[in-house]
C-alpha cells in the first residue's frame, strides 16, 4: 500500500502533508534561532524564577 | 512598588500528595498480584473480580491515572502558585476537582473488576466515566487557566509551558480515543473498527506515555529539581527547544506500536522516522536535568532527594533511548508481544515517574508542613532498595522478552519449529518469579516511605494557607534589550494554549484523516462477513474477561509466525471488529487463527481447566463460564449499535437476532455433546466457542467458497 493511494483518495490532501512539514520545521528553526539569540539577562531572570 | 499580600494553598497539595501515596500502593499491590498469577495460576482464586484479565486494567489504570495523575496534580498545584505567584484561581474548583478525580478513581476500580472495560488499553473505562473524566479535566483547565490570567509574574516559566502542552494534549487525545456509541450504561462499542481503530488507539496509547507519564513529569522536573538542588536549570535555552521539540514530534509516533501488523506500510514508516528524531529533544532534556547538577554532586551523595531526582532523570534517558530502538523494524520484530515491553515501560514508570514522585513528596511534605524530614537515613534506604527493586524487575524482564523471542523464531534442521509455544513460557517462570521479588522490594521502599511521611506529618503542623507577598502584575512590562516574539507569547498564555493545539493537533490530523476514509483504504475481503449474534456476544465475553491482555490476534508476516498459526493477518479481515482485538502481548498464543483449530470441546474444557488440555499453562480458570447465562436481552441493542456503525446487519435484524443466536447455540451444545459434555445452549461458555470457533476462518471460506456454495 503506498501512500500516494492515499493522496489521491483525499482531494488535495498532499497540501496538508506539505503544510504541516513546513510549520513544523520552520517553527523549529525560528524556535531555535531565538534560543540561540535570546537575551542573557532575560534568560537568567526565567531560569531563576523556581528559586525566587 | 506597592506588594500584595495573598496566601498559597497547601491544602489542596496535600491532599493530592496524600492521594499519590494512596493510589500508588493500590496500584502497585495490583501490580505485584498480577505478576505473581503470571507463575502462580491459583493465585486468580477462580473469581472472575480477581483474575489477570481484570487485575492488569485495574494496575495499570491506577499506576497511571492515579497515582502518577495524582502526582501531576501535586506538582501542578504546587509549583503553579509560586512561579506565578498567585492563589490557585478558585478554590471551589480545587476542590472539585480533587474529589471528582478520586471518584472517578474509585468507580474504574469498581468497574474494571467488574468486567466493564472497552478494551482500548489504558482507556478502558466505559463511557460514563469518559464523560466524567472530561469535565474533571475541564475543571482542572480553568483553574489552572483561571490562575495563570490572575498571575503576578510577567512570564511564563518552562515548567508551566509543559503543563499547557499536557491539558491540551490529553484533552485532544481523550475525546478522539473515546468516541464510542453506548449500547447500555455500561457496554459501548468503539467508534471505529478494525485497522483505523487500532491506529486511533496506539496513537491514543503512545501519546498517553507522552503526554500523561512524560510532559507533566518534566515540568515538575524543571520546577522541583531546581528546588532540590538550589540552583537553577542548566539551561534554560535548552528546555524551550525541549519542549517545542517534544510537542511538535511526539503526536507523529503512535504508529511504532503497530510495525509488521496490516496497518498501511506509510504510516508504520511515519512512525518510525518521528520516533528516531524524538531521541534528540529526549536526551537533551534529560542532559539539562544532569547537568543542572554538575559541581553538585557531593549533593546528590548526602541528599536522597536529589538522588531519586537524578535516578529518576537517568531512567528517562534510558527509556527514550530505547523507545526510538524499539520503533525500528527489525528490533521491533523481535521485542513486539514480548516481556520486553514490559521492562521498557517499567523503567519508564518505576525509574522516571515513580522515583521523581518520591523525590518531589519527601520534598513537598516537609515543606508545607514546615518540619525537617523525619528520618534522611530511612529515605536514603527507600532510595537503594527501590533501586534494587528496578533492576531486579528490568533485568529478568529483558532477558525474558530476548529469550522467549529466540525461542518463537527457532527452526529445526528439518525446518520445524523447535519449540512448542507453551515451552516457550514455562522456561520464563524462574525471571517471572524475579520479577515478582523486585516488585515487592520496590512497594517495600514505598510502605517506608509511607512510615517516613507519617511520622513527618504528625511531627509538623500543615501550613494550609502560606502568607506570599508580590507586586501587581503592572500594564506594561519593561523589556530586557530587544523584543522578541517569543517572549511576546511568553506573556500571552491564550495564544501559548492555541499554538500548542496547533502544533499537536498538526501530526495527528495527517496521520488519522487517511485511515477514516477506511473504505477505500482498506481493501475488502469479500468473503469477510460481520459476526453472528452469538459470535458477538461471545466476542463480548472475550473482551469483558480481558483475553487481549495475554493473546494477540495479529499474525505477522514472519516465517515462524506463519508456520506456528498461521496464514498472516490482512487489513481487510477486521473491517467489522468493533472494537479491535490485535492485543499488545503474548503470554498465550496468539488467537488470529484460532476457528475451527481444534473442536468445541476442547475449548470447553480449557476454560474450565486449562492444565487439563495443555499441562503446564498458566492460563486462569474460567469456571463461571459455564455456569452464567448468556444475557441474551442485550443482543437487539447490540446489533442495531453495529448497524450504526455501519455494519451490514440486514434491516430489522435486530429482532430476529436471538432466534438465530439460539440455533447457533444448539448446534454448539450438539457438538458438545457428542464428545460427552452437556451443556446449556444458553451460557457464556457457548458463546465464546463460538466467536473462538469463528476467528479468523473467513479469508478460509473464501478460497473453498466455490464447493461452499453448491
Amino acid at each position: 500500500m503506498k501512500f500516494i493511494n492515499y493522496l489521491e483518495t483525499i482531494t488535495g490532501v498532499d497540501v496538508y502533508a506539505m503544510a504541516s512539514f513546513f510549520i513544523f520545521f520552520f517553527f523549529f528553526l525560528v524556535m531555535t534561532l531565538w534560543a540561540w539569540k535570546a537575551d542573557k539577562k532575560f534568560i537568567d531572570r526565567m531560569n531563576n524564577l523556581p528559586l525566587e | 512598588m506597592q506588594l500584595e499580600k495573598f496566601y498559597y494553598d497547601n491544602r489542596t497539595v496535600k491532599w493530592f500528595a496524600y492521594a499519590t501515596i494512596f493510589w500508588g500502593t493500590i496500584g502497585m499491590i495490583a501490580g505485584l498480584l498480577a505478576a505473581v498469577q503470571i507463575y502462580l495460576p491459583q493465585a486468580n482464586f477462580d473469581l472472575p473480580a480477581t483474575t489477570f484479565g481484570r487485575v492488569r486494567p485495574v494496575h495499570t489504570n491506577a499506576v497511571i491515572f492515579a497515582f502518577v495523575g495524582n502526582g501531576i496534580f501535586m506538582g501542578v498545584y504546587y509549583s503553579l502558585q509560586r512561579l506565578c505567584k498567585a492563589r490557585m484561581y478558585s478554590d471551589l474548583l480545587s476542590k472539585i476537582h480533587f474529589w471528582g478525580w478520586q471518584l472517578i478513581i474509585a468507580a474504574a476500580a469498581v468497574t474494571l473488576l467488574m468486567g466493564y472495560t472497552t478494551s482500548k488499553e489504558y482507556a478502558e473505562l466505559e463511557w460514563p466515566l469518559d464523560i466524567a473524566i472530561t469535565l474533571i479535566w475541564v475543571v482542572f483547565g480553568i483553574n489552572m487557566f483561571g490562575t495563570i490570567l490572575k498571575r503576578r509574574e510577567s512570564h511564563l516559566y518552562v515548567a508551566i509551558w509543559f503543563y499547557l502542552g499536557t491539558w491540551v494534549a490529553v484533552a485532544m487525545l481523550h475525546i478522539v480515543n473515546s468516541f464510542e456509541i453506548p449500547v447500555s450504561m455500561w457496554k459501548s462499542y468503539s467508534w471505529y473498527a478494525g485497522v483505523q481503530d487500532a491506529l486511533v488507539q496506539w496513537w491514543y496509547g503512545h501519546n498517553a506515555v507522552a503526554f500523561f507519564l512524560t510532559t507533566p513529569y518534566l515540568g515538575l522536573m524543571y520546577y522541583f529539581l531546581p528546588k532540590a538542588a538550589n540552583r537553577p536549570i542548566y539551561s534554560y535555552r535548552l528546555s524551550i527547544i525541549h519542549f517545542w521539540a517534544l510537542i511538535f514530534i511526539y503526536i507523529w509516533a503512535g504508529p511504532h506500536h503497530l510495525l509488521y501488523t496490516a496497518l498501511p506500510d506509510w504510516a508504520q514508516s511515519l512512525g518510525t522516522v518521528f520516533s528516531i528524531m524524538l531521541l534528540a529533544p529526549s536526551w537533551g532534556g534529560m542532559l539539562n536535568g544532569l547537568f543542572t547538577l554538575r559541581g553538585a554532586w557531593d549533593k546528590v551523595r548526602e541528599d536522597p532527594i536529589l538522588k531519586f531526582m537524578v535516578v529518576a532523570v537517568t531512567c528517562y534517558g534510558m527509556a527514550t533511548f530505547e523507545g526510538p530502538m524499539l520503533s525500528l523494524k527489525n528490533v521491533n520484530a523481535i521485542s513486539h508481544f514480548t516481556d520486553w515491553t514490559i521492562a521498557h515501560v517499567h523503567v519508564g514508570a518505576l525509574g522516571w515517574n515513580g522515583f521523581l514522585t518520591f523525590g518531589v513528596l519527601y520534598w513537598i511534605i516537609p515543606k508545607i508542613f514546615k518540619t525537617p524530614l523525619y528520618s534522611k537515613k530511612l529515605a536514603t534506604n527507600h532510595f537503594w532498595i527501590g533501586t534494587l527493586g528496578i533492576i531486579l524487575y528490568a533485568v529478568p524482564m529483558y532477558w525474558a522478552g530476548f529469550e522467549q523471542s529466540i525461542m518463537w523464531k527457532a527452526f529445526t534442521e528439518e525446518g520445524q519449529l523447535k519449540f512448542q509455544f507453551l515451552e516457550t513460557v514455562t522456561n520464563l517462570i524462574p525471571l517471572y518469579i524475579a520479577r515478582s521479588v523486585g516488585g515487592l522490594l520496590y512497594l517495600t521502599g514505598v510502605f517506608m516511605m509511607i512510615f517516613n511521611i507519617w511520622k513527618t506529618v504528625k511531627a509538623g503542623e500543615l501550613e494550609a494557607e502560606e502568607a506570599a507577598e508580590a507586586p501587581a502584575l503592572p500594564k506594561h512590562i519593561p523589556a530586557h534589550g530587544k523584543e522578541h516574539w517569543h517572549r511576546w507569547i511568553e506573556r500571552r498564555p491564550v495564544q501559548l494554549l492555541v499554538f500548542s493545539l496547533v502544533a499537536v493537533a498538526i501530526g495527528g490530523v495527517l496521520e488519522i484523516v487517511p485511515t477514516f476514509l477506511v473504505k477505500s483504504n482498506v481493501p475488502t475481503i469479500a468473503s469477510v462477513k460481520p459476526y453472528t449474534p452469538l459470535e458477538l456476544q461471545g466476542r463480548d465475553i472475550y473482551i469483558r474477561e480481558g483475553c487481549y491482555l495475554c493473546h494477540s490476534q495479529m499474525v505477522r508476516p514472519f516465517r515462524d509466525e506463519v508456520a506456528r498459526y498461521g496464514e498472516y493477518s490482512k487489513a481487510g479481515e477486521f473491517i467489522y471488529d468493533h472494537p479491535f482485538q490485535w492485543g499488545s502481548k503474548r503470554t498465550g498464543p496468539d488467537l488470529a487463527r484460532i476457528g475451527g483449530k481444534y473442536p468445541d470441546s476442547w475449548h470447553y474444557n480449557h476454560m474450565l481447566e486449562p492444565t487439563s488440555m495443555s499441562p503446564g499453562s498458566i492460563m486462569p480458570n474460567y469456571p463461571w463460564l459455564a455456569d452464567n447465562s448468556l444475557d441474551t436481552a442485550s443482543t437487539p441493542a447490540k446489533i442495531r449499535a453495529m448497524i450504526k456503525l455501519g455494519v451490514p446487519y440486514p434491516e430489522g435484524y435486530d429482532k430476529v437476532a436471538n432466534s438465530d443466536l439460539m440455533q447457533q447455540a444448539n448446534k454448539v451444545k450438539q457438538n458438545l455433546k457428542r464428545d460427552k459434555i452437556e451443556a446449556a445452549a444458553n451460557t457464556e461458555m457457548v458463546a465464546l466457542i463460538a466467536y473462538l470457533q469463528r476467528v479468523g476462518t473467513d479469508i478460509k471460506a473464501e478460497k473453498r467458497s466455490e464447493t461452499a456454495n453448491k
